[in-house]
Formats: structure tokens, C-alpha cells, sequence
């Protein structure tokens, strides 16, 4: 990696150059394109302006998608770090449900959609739900596995010291299970997004995934690819808000590992 | 033969004089196999004792039993008189791999203060308590901020006595707390404690394989040997409270107490099958 200068600009740059490749190749491949399923790039980016760039039309067309997502991803996470470290902590517990939860997480979320309509509606509750429940399990047997791979002499550290059982999860199994929980809730946000677009599709709640149906059955077929567009970039800004926190909280896991690997 | 004159007063009067931890008739079975049988001794108050015997003795079952972490098959432990079936407030214990016994998401300080925060002690408070306890290990405010992975093996071992101490503990238990650092490491350590033993006027129980180590460090000396292991002997090591590391393991005095506490160790392993 020492090959690129470690100015900004190197990385960046690294990153950016195919998306620019991809998007000038697209520019001019689809330049006065008059198919209708393909239209230009130009009358797609206009799309995008109108509907993803104005203020007024994000409050239908963007709010109801974050705050799904939002409630459906932190009900996952953190139901998902409680029964995690419960079942990481008892082993019988863990034993007994072990293989109900390997065949609840082997079905897609979104395969329950139907199901989640008939038991909870077509409201935005039931959509939180589903997002949760699709997206608990990662969350969940990371943690299981995490708190399990706690290092056991800090067992015996933290009775000595006669640590309670509070701090002794704040302070010991939480932190060490981290790296682990950190892998799982990164899983858990790429299933949140996928489970809010189809989620979205039903009832009249508005949201990314609710314009994109619509503007496919109106023929707004550039609206669609601009909601696409909007769809990928609102995945990525997830995700870097998703490693800035993951590099603040994980910073003496990430210094250590480095460390290792440089004393190899 | 009493090492007298220590501050700690809060011992109950009535027990063995000023005996801090007393081991009673203490044996252990593991899977039906005997590990420890018959061990008796005491340690008083400001004493530095070792106990010292071959790898695979049972020592560390021992310090289990010895710290609470443990309960034995037979006997019983006190600990200033009090019946000990889990570790008590007052006993701090030193564990020999501190690459796994330091928390690595937490900062030296951090580290530190843990004991103090379980016990209830403010924030400010155990972290001037810490920083109080870091330095007398000699390590100062910017190792502190680091975590104690970053430090090398005698600095993270500092480290985990530190924490031992915060707590100003009655009794402090080491587990072959200078097995894993390289030999000069080892000898500052060594020195450390003897140092702080006094300074403090701690009362210190060292498991140890190292008979060199034991007689440097100790008041007396209790080797351990045989299958289930047992107490030899109680060496008492009279070597005065000033001892170097070349001077006082080049005198005649520490080669005979060396001696004897090799014959004790090896010696009896046959008689004892």
C-alpha cells in the first residue's frame, strides 16, 4: 500500500475511479438512447434532482424509509445483543434453542412479509417489525458467539476483583464480545435495507421502496432509475456512518490487530 | 521468628496471632484423582512468603483455593479468620499471563481502576487512587492513557500488580507472576515487590517453581512436593530485609537455603509414591 502517497487524494482517488469510468461510460453509451426502459443518463440524473434533491419531496419520498429503517435496525440490534448475551451466558439455554434458531434465520425475511401483513397490517409497525425480525439473527448468534469467545481467565479476573454483574457486562463481556456483535450488525444493516425496499412496496406509507413501485407502474422509468440510484447511495452512506462508529468504538481492537500483524 | 510491627490491625483477635490466611488440613481431588492432601500453613501479617514446588504440583489449584476462586474437596480456608468460599473483599491476586488477565479495550488507568469502581469507590477518586498505584510501580501518567498492550511484558506485569494493589489489599496472592518475562525483567520485578513488600508493609503469598526466586524473595519458604502434593517443609530464610540480586544469592546462607529447599522438593517426590 505504500505505492500510493499517503495524501488524501491517493485513496480517494482509488476509490473513485471506477464509479467515474462507469458512470462517463454509461453518460455516452445511453446519450440520445430512445429506448424506454433505457433512457438517457442525462434525464436520469434530471430525475434524481427533482425527486431526491428537493427538500419538499423528501418528506414522502425519503423520511419514511429512515425512520423504518432506523427503528426496525436498533429494535434488531439491541433485542438482538440481549437475548445474545443471555444465551451466550447460559449454555443450556443456548444448547435447547440452538437449532429453533438455526431454522428461524434460514428463512429470507422478506419471505414472511405475507405473513407479517395478515398478523400486523400494512402499517408501518408491521414494516418496522419485519426489518427487526429479518435482521435480528445476525445480530443475535454474533453475539452468542462473541460473548462466548470471551477470554475465560476474565472470569476469574472479575471475581477476584469482585465485580458485579453490571459492570462486569458494561466493562468485560460487552467490550469483548464487540468485534464480534460489530460483524453481525454490519450483516444485519445490509438485510434492514433490502427488507425496507420490499417492505416498502405495500400500503401507502411512502418511502424509497413505495416511489419505485409506483413509478415503475406509471412507465416513469427514469424516476425509477433515479430512485434506484438514490436507493444505492443511501446504502452507502449507511454503511460509511456504519464504520465510523465501528472504528470509534472498535479503535483499540483495530490498533491491536494491527499490531499483531506488524510483530508477525 | 514474628514479623511484627505491621499496620494491619483489623485482624480478628482470637486466631492464630495475626494470621492473615490459613490453610487447614487442605486437599483437593480432581476427577477422582487427589491433587493437594493434608496442606497446612499460615501466613501472617506482613510477611512475604513463597510457596514453591516442581510444574504439575497442583500449585495454581491451590491459589485457586487459596484466593476463593476454588472451593477444596477437604479442609478448609481461612482468611483472618473468616471461613473463605468465594474470594473475599481484601485479597487481591496477581495472575501469571497478564496478556490475558489485562482487559486490551481498556486503557492502563482503566485497568487500574477497575477494582476500585467494583468496590464502589467515585470516578475521580480510583483514578487518582490508580495513577497513586501506577506510580508506585514506576509507571507514570503517559502509560496511563495507553492500553496495556502497547507496553512490553515487565511494564503490562507492572500493570496488573498495580491493580492488584489500588484496592490496598490485605493479602496479596501471586500466581508464577514473573514466569513469562525474560530474565533482567525479572529480576527488576523481583526487586519491585521486595521494595513494595516492605514499603507497604504487604502482606505477600508468591507461587512460584523458581527455588532461586523463592528464597530471594521470601520470609519463609513452603516447599511443596508428592503426588497429591503436600507441604515438605516451612523453610524460614534469614537473609536480612537488604538483598541484591548478585550479592545476596552469592553468600553461603542463600546456597545452603537453596540446597534445602531443592532436597525438599526433590528429595521426598519418592518417598511420597
Amino acid at each position: 500500500m505504500r505505492t500510493i502517497r499517503s495524501h488524501w487524494l491517493g485513496p480517494v482517488a482509488l476509490e473513485m475511479w471506477l464509479p467515474l469510468v462507469l458512470v462517463a461510460t454509461w453518460w455516452f453509451v445511453s446519450a440520445g438512447s430512445t429506448s424506454v426502459y433505457f433512457p438517457p443518463l442525462s434525464s436520469i440524473f434530471a430525475s434524481f434532482a427533482r425527486d431526491w434533491l428537493n427538500p419538499a419531496q423528501l418528506d414522502r419520498n425519503l423520511l419514511p424509509s429512515l425512520q423504518l429503517i432506523g427503528a426496525g435496525y436498533a429494535l434488531a440490534v439491541v433485542s438482538g445483543i440481549v437475548c445474545g448475551v443471555l444465551l451466550g451466558l447460559v449454555d443450556t439455554l443456548e444448547q435447547a434453542t440452538r437449532p429453533l434458531l438455526e431454522v428461524l434465520r434460514a428463512i429470507p425475511g422478506v419471505a414472511l412479509l405475507p405473513i407479517f401483513i395478515v398478523l400486523f397490517g400494512i402499517d408501518a409497525q408491521m414494516k418496522v417489525l419485519l426489518i427487526a425480525f429479518g435482521s435480528f439473527w445476525p445480530v443475535l448468534l454474533n453475539t452468542v458467539d462473541g460473548v462466548r469467545g470471551v477470554e475465560p481467565l476474565l472470569r476469574d479476573v472479575s471475581r477476584v476483583f469482585r465485580v458485579g454483574p453490571w459492570r462486569r457486562l458494561a466493562q468485560i463481556i460487552l467490550p469483548g464480545a464487540s468485534p464480534q456483535i460489530f460483524a453481525g450488525a454490519r450483516t444485519a444493516l445490509a438485510i434492514s435495507l433490502i427488507i425496507m425496499v420490499v417492505a416498502e412496496t405495500v400500503g401507502g406509507n411512502g418511502g424509497i421502496g413505495y416511489f419505485l413501485l409506483n413509478a415503475q407502474r406509471s412507465f416513469a422509468i427514469s424516476s425509477m432509475w433515479g430512485a434506484i440510484l438514490a436507493l444505492g447511495i443511501l446504502g452507502y452512506l449507511l454503511n460509511i456512518l456504519f464504520r465510523i462508529v465501528e472504528r470509534s468504538v472498535l479503535r483499540w481492537h483495530r490498533l491491536q490487530q494491527s499490531r499483531l500483524e506488524s510483530s508477525r | 521468628m514474628s514479623i511484627m510491627g505491621s499496620p494491619q490491625t483489623d485482624s480478628p483477635v482470637g486466631s492464630s496471632e495475626a494470621s492473615i490466611l490459613a490453610a487447614d488440613g487442605l486437599g483437593h481431588s480432581y476427577r477422582e484423582r487427589d491433587v493437594l492432601a493434608g496442606i497446612d500453613f499460615d501466613v501472617r501479617a506482613g510477611e512475604f512468603v513463597c510457596l514453591v514446588g516442581p510444574s504439575g504440583v497442583g500449585k495454581t489449584t491451590l491459589l485457586r483455593c487459596l484466593s476463593g476462586l476454588q472451593r477444596s474437596s477437604s479442609g478448609e480456608v481461612r482468611f483472618r479468620g473468616a471461613r473463605m468460599t468465594e474470594p473475599l473483599p481484601g485479597i487481591a491476586l496477581v495472575f501469571q499471563d497478564y496478556s490475558r488477565s489485562l482487559l486490551p479495550w481498556s486503557s492502563v488507568a482503566a485497568n487500574v481502576e477497575l477494582p476500585l469502581r467494583a468496590g464502589g469507590v467515585k470516578r475521580a477518586e480510583a483514578r487518582a487512587e490508580a495513577l497513586r498505584a501506577l506510580a508506585l510501580v514506576g509507571l507514570d501518567d503517559a502509560v496511563a492513557r495507553m492500553y496495556p498492550w502497547q507496553l512490553s511484558g515487565g511494564m503490562q506485569q507492572r500493570v496488573a500488580i498495580a491493580r492488584a494493589l489500588a484496592s490496598r489489599p490485605s493479602l496479596l496472592l501471586m500466581d508464577e507472576p514473573f514466569a513469562s518475562v525474560d530474565a533482567y525483567t525479572r529480576a527488576d520485578l523481583e526487586d519491585l515487590m521486595r521494595r513494595l513488600q516492605r514499603e507497604l508493609s504487604l502482606t505477600v503469598l508468591l507461587v512460584t517453581h523458581d527455588i532461586d526466586e523463592a528464597v530471594y524473595l521470601s520470609d519463609r519458604v513452603i516447599a511443596l512436593n508428592g503426588r497429591p502434593a503436600a507441604v515438605a517443609d516451612i523453610v524460614k530464610v534469614r537473609l536480612g530485609a537488604e538483598r541484591d540480586q548478585v550479592e545476596t544469592k552469592s553468600t553461603p546462607a542463600f546456597a545452603d537455603l537453596r540446597a534445602r529447599v531443592h532436597d525438599l522438593i526433590r528429595g521426598s517426590r519418592g518417598m511420597a509414591s
